[in-house]
């Protein structure tokens, strides 16, 4: 396949610009562009960006996504945009890709680089109000949740004793004592409604993967784990701005898009991991991706379903609670995945040939989806 | 004059050329939104285009300040600008959009914000910027 460019802007003004903060510079381009190639954001469904995060260009324009690039190396990085375009254009990962620049050096106006200076959204509208990144904001949707489905500060707790049961099966597992509900509800308060026991570890670590062909694969020591499918998606980098704060539209979009390219069913799922930052995590991955519907992974979890022996075996190395958590856990779980995958986990599932692995970036900012295989498609 | 769970000056942002609109209407007493002329949608944070459309054409309005309590966390950590613990909001308005706030004039305990309950919107001087903060009110008011 031949991949086009059919849209191509500059902003407005060029040279002095001090009445535009550096989102408003890629916004402006943007919108030339898309004047320039007769469409609007909704069209949009790729995202390629540098200096800023993909998370800000996609919420400030209105896209939602299902391919993500913010490869950041310098000023070549929009040849990279165009190139990884083009393969995932190819690959059938986006129809229509939009690469934006934008940069106030001149002016120094809002530049805030990736992690969001003082003319940000995010320090213009949620720093103030005492937020303390994750522990107060990934958690700030719990509450509206348990008003809307009638989910228990038990079953919530829930969800850290039953990581607990599968960390205790892991020698590697930070913490492998058993704990019980009341343990849960009764360590410490950190932002109600969430304790000590349902907020991730901060430990250290790292890991890494390598991928090749599935020719090639062949040729490596191990048995090869497929990538089955895939899916990504951005949503917002306020969590205040979630479109509904009881379910992430990044998890929608990546996990349906990641089940699609697979051509897998909910069935076919023998093993799951569900980045756990935070206990609620998992049940917004569970019902976001439709193993579980509106309101019911709380009863689910509970009833034992997640759990060693269970029908569908969830964080199985203990996860972000009880495992490890080093900041970007989502290389974790990969890891853990693929030991599922080889046979060769401390909590092995039996006869796992179907791992699906969800990832999430920011506070429901991003996420990343990728189905493993232990048999070629 | 609100009165605020804080003790030390708030971490502000700076207002950029597409939210100076914003921050002069909190200095003025109001909240302001944006809505868009060609399709009507209403939203948040401030931009200088409209999120649902693309559309360039788009305005600023005042909004009533009234809304709800739709979600919220109380933090127990030590913030050095707050005395803790201190709720941290999200307030759906009645013009649709949400914003992050603190709830003023409440107990900050589960038991005093109860979601749902109407709010509205109080500003706290801060010297150069106002912020925006809210309170219970009378559902009739």
């Amino acid at each position: 396949m031949t991949v086009a460019i059919v849209g191509a802007a500059e902003t407005t003004e060029l040279g002095r610009i001090p009445d535009m903060s550096q989102i408003q510079l890629h916004a402006d381009a943007a919108l030339n562009a898309f004047a320039d190639a007769g469409i609007r954001a909704r069209d949009i469904d790729g995202v390629a960006t540098a200096g800023e995060s993909p998370v800000n260009i996609a919420h400030y324009l209105g896209i939602a996504p299902r391919w993500v690039d913010g490869s950041s190396v310098g000023g070549c990085s929009f040849m990279l945009h165009v190139r990884h375009a083009a393969a995932a254009i190819e690959a059938g990962y986006a129809h229509t890709v939009l690469i934006t620049h934008g940069e106030s050096g001149r002016s120094g106006v809002g530049r805030g680089g990736r992690g969001g200076g003082g003319g940000s959204l995010l320090a213009q509208f949620e720093s103030p109000y005492g937020s303390m990144g994750p522990t107060t904001m990934f958690t700030i949707g719990v509450l509206r949740y348990m008003k809307q489905y009638g989910m228990t500060h038990e079953q919530l707790a829930m969800v850290a004793v039953v990581q607990r049961e599968w960390a205790g099966m892991n020698p590697r597992a930070s913490y492998r004592d058993p704990i019980t509900v009341d343990d849960v509800l009764n360590s410490r308060m950190i932002a109600y409604p969430f304790h000590l026991l349902e907020c991730c570890l901060v430990t250290d670590g790292g890991g890494a993967l390598i991928l090749t062909s599935a020719e090639r694969a062949a040729d490596f020591p191990h048995k090869p784990v497929y990538i089955l499918g895939s899916g990504e998606s951005v949503e917002t980098p306020m969590v205040s701005q979630m479109k509904d704060l009881t379910s992430s539209q990044a998890f929608r979009i990546a996990g349906s898009e990641a089940m699609r390219s697979a051509g897998i069913n909910h069935g076919d799922v023998d093993h799951m991991m569900v980045y756990d930052a935070f206990a609620h995590l998992p049940i917004w991955g569970l019902e976001d991706l439709g193993f579980c519907g509106r309101g019911e992974a709380p009863a689910f979890i509970e009833d034992g379903n997640t759990r060693p022996g269970g029908t569908l075996p969830l964080n199985t190395n203990g996860g972000g609670l009880s495992y490890m958590h080093s900041g970007m856990y989502g290389m974790y779980a990969l890891q853990e995945s693929v030991r599922q995958m080889r046979g060769t986990a401390p909590a092995q599932v039996p006869g796992a040939a179907v791992s699906l692995c969800l990832g999430v970036g920011g506070m429901f900012a991003a996420s990343g989806c990728i189905v493993m295989g232990n048999e070629l498609p | 004059m609100a009165d605020s769970p804080r003790r030390r000056p708030r971490p502000l942002g700076q207002p950029t050329p597409e939210t100076q609109h914003f921050w002069d209407g909190t200095k003025a007493g109001e909240l302001r939104l944006q809505r868009c002329n060609d399709c009507g949608h209403v939203y948040f944070p401030p931009r200088s285009l409209c999120p649902a459309c693309s559309s360039r054409n788009v305005d600023v309005f005042s909004a009533s300040g009234k809304g709800k309590l739709l979600s919220y966390v109380i933090n127990h950590r030590p913030h050095p600008s707050f005395d803790g613990p201190y709720a941290i909001a999200v307030v759906e308005l009645d013009e649709g959009p949400t914003m992050l706030s603190n709830i003023v004039d409440c107990d900050q305990s589960p038991e005093a914000l109860v979601l749902d309950m109407p709010l509205e919107v109080t500003f706290e001087d801060n010297g150069d910027l106002a912020v925006p903060l809210f309170r219970p009110r009378e559902s009739q008011s």
